[in-house]
């Protein structure tokens, strides 16, 4: 009896299952996204090492927010300041939206410092991971930019100034300064071309950049594994406890219930 | 390489101690910026050796390495042997020529060559524009046009006019740029002005004047199509200062306290059948004397915070076409 509704039960499930069968089947997909979340971790990890994915979620936030707020914004001169007023003030929740974009800037660059300092403080930059702090640092220099060139969108007199003195700040680097400030600008002056310039940065060309970034990053992270904290008997450089007993012959081990095959 | 490397081995540079005078020297130059040229020379030495001496540390282990043995042994028809025997090791699939017949390139590699080749080819064709239409348009068609500010007797002698246009009339409000402009009457019967561009040059907030303006008399006239010109007369203005970073300049433009490194940019100008009309804006190291008696020392515009003389101005060795 038991065992009928056992199979039975096994019956609807893999019913409701069919559709991720059907696409694993066809594109490995879920035997990917498995191998992507499902991975073996330290068992001594924190809370600091959570501080990845809270910057990656910041992320996230900050692409959601930014598509809605360009459904209402308008990168020119004498419609900026006034489509940001609207988005504020008119549009349904459009201050919450806005809100959380504009402080959520200042949270994603809090989260990569903590994150990074995480990082450092654990020496969890050492080899192999190298590679994995440089791109981690590109990532801190892109996530910068969007703050400098969505700083300007608002286009009110704190953007418009701050941006001036940050432009003019890069011209006086030496040699190619002067041209670097003019690419900047889109011109020798500040005006129509820059805001549409910044805005086409802002919200194209670095999010884009930041997405690969952060998928190398996330590569990384799985192929190379989560590292022990310094003070775990599983850290780098740690005696490790001997090879475990070898096992009685002609004792064949039972494979432990719903184990996986691999 | 290490055989053992990625088995729980770190492969990691040797560990060294000349990262912290190399640090001490980077630290100089930065003091040295502020203090003395002394310092930055003596930061620039030491940076210099204990980059040296960092560099030799950490590449011991490469160099500590043992020479692979010499296989330029050659055959006796004088080619080189240990080419070929590379060649069998990495790709034994080639075959290799033999005696007497002719190197062939396998159609394959050609193959591999022709896809990577074309696929460059095509991605240069598509990025070389785009970054042309990026790039190529900041530098093309700068600079503005000759501004009318109004007649010669609309700026009273001696006493600087706060006076506020736009740069390309066409482009609208955001192009609105001010100058600090004085009459300082006739020089040999020729009118003689000294015209202040308000941009800092410190990093180009808008400099102020030191004074009261008297907003009672402003004037507002329409001097060509899009282009308001407004003009507030000033009391007595001691000079100009700017909100940003604290910038000071005296009532010539000459720095006097404060970051900027040279004296306000200038509008070059022409009397126009008794009009005052503004030309080009360049940029000024100093300027000795007062009013119509100055001395100026003008330079090619260059932007803010960039020197235009001294040694200073040789990291800035070419500008952008205005």
């Amino acid at each position: 009896m038991a065992n009928r509704k056992h199979g039975r039960l096994h019956h609807l499930v893999q019913i409701l299952l069919y559709p991720l069968t059907w696409l694993e089947e066809r594109s490995g997909l879920v035997g990917g996204v498995k191998y992507f979340l499902f991975r073996k971790v330290p068992s001594d990890i924190s809370w600091g090492h959570t501080l990845g994915s809270a910057a990656l979620t910041a992320f996230i936030v900050q692409a959601v927010t930014g598509v809605i707020l360009a459904m209402y914004y308008k990168p020119d001169p004498n419609s900026a300041y006034e489509s940001i007023r609207h988005i504020t003030d008119d549009v349904t929740l459009g201050w919450l939206v806005r809100g959380m974009h504009r402080w959520g800037a200042s949270v994603f660059i809090i989260l990569l410092f903590l994150h990074m300092g995480r990082v450092f403080l654990y020496g969890a930059y050492k080899y192999p991971r190298e590679l994995n702090w440089i791109v981690g640092v590109l990532i801190l220099v892109l996530g910068m930019m969007e703050g400098f060139f969505g700083y300007l969108l608002p286009w009110d007199q704190t953007a418009y100034w701050a941006t001036v003195v940050g432009v003019n700040l890069q011209a006086t680097g030496p040699f190619v300064g002067p041209f670097l400030g003019d690419i900047l600008r889109g011109g020798a002056e500040i005006g129509p071309d820059t805001l549409a310039r910044f805005y086409s940065l802002h919200m194209l060309v670095l999010p884009g950049a930041l997405i690969g970034l952060i998928v190398l990053h996330l590569y990384l992270v799985v192929r190379l594994g989560v590292t022990s904290p310094p003070w775990s008997p599983g850290a780098a450089g740690k005696e490790r406890p001997g090879p475990p007993p070898p096992k009685r012959a002609g004792l064949v081990e039972p494979k432990p219930r719903g184990a996986r095959l691999r | 390489m290490d055989q053992d490397a990625g088995n729980g081995t770190a492969h990691e540079p040797t560990p060294t101690i000349w990262p912290v005078g190399f640090a001490v020297g980077i630290a100089c130059i930065f003091l040295g910026l502020i203090l003395s040229k002394f310092i930055v020379a003596l930061g620039a030495v030491l940076t210099a050796i204990f980059g040296v001496l960092w560099a030799w540390d950490a590449s011991r282990s490469f160099r500590k390495e043992p020479e692979p043995p010499a296989e330029a042994a050659e055959s006796e028809d004088g080619r080189p042997v240990s080419a070929a025997a590379a060649a069998a090791t990495r790709a034994p699939e080639v075959p290799e020529p033999g005696e007497g017949e002719i190197i062939r390139y396998p159609r394959s590699k050609f193959l591999e060559a022709t896809t990577l080749g074309l696929g460059a080819l095509i991605g240069g064709i598509v990025t070389a524009p785009v970054l042309g239409f990026t790039i190529l348009p900041p530098f093309i068609k700068q600079g503005h046009g000759d501004i009318d500010v109004g007649a010669i007797d609309d700026f009273p002698e001696n006493k600087f006019v706060i006076t506020t246009f736009r740069l390309n009339p066409d482009e609208g409000a955001v192009t609105s740029r001010t100058a600090y402009i004085r009459n300082n009457g006739q020089l040999d019967g020729v009118p003689s002005f000294t015209i202040l561009s308000n941009r800092c040059v410190h990093l180009g907030c808008p400099v102020q004047a030191n004074g009261l303006p008297l907003r009672d008399d402003t004037k507002v006239e329409k001097t060509g199509d899009g282009q308001f010109v407004k003009r507030v007369p000033t009391a007595a203005a001691a000079g100009f200062g700017c909100p940003c970073h604290g910038g000071q300049y005296d009532t010539e433009g000459n720095p006097i306290a404060g970051p900027p490194v040279r004296a306000l940019d200038r509008y070059q100008f022409k009397i126009v059948d008794g009009r005052l009309v503004l030309g080009k804006t360049f940029s000024v190291s100093e300027v000795q004397g007062t009013g119509a008696d100055a001395q100026i020392h003008a330079y090619k515009l260059a932007g803010p915070g960039q020197h235009v003389d001294g040694p200073e101005a040789w990291f800035y060795p070419v500008q952008p076409p205005r």
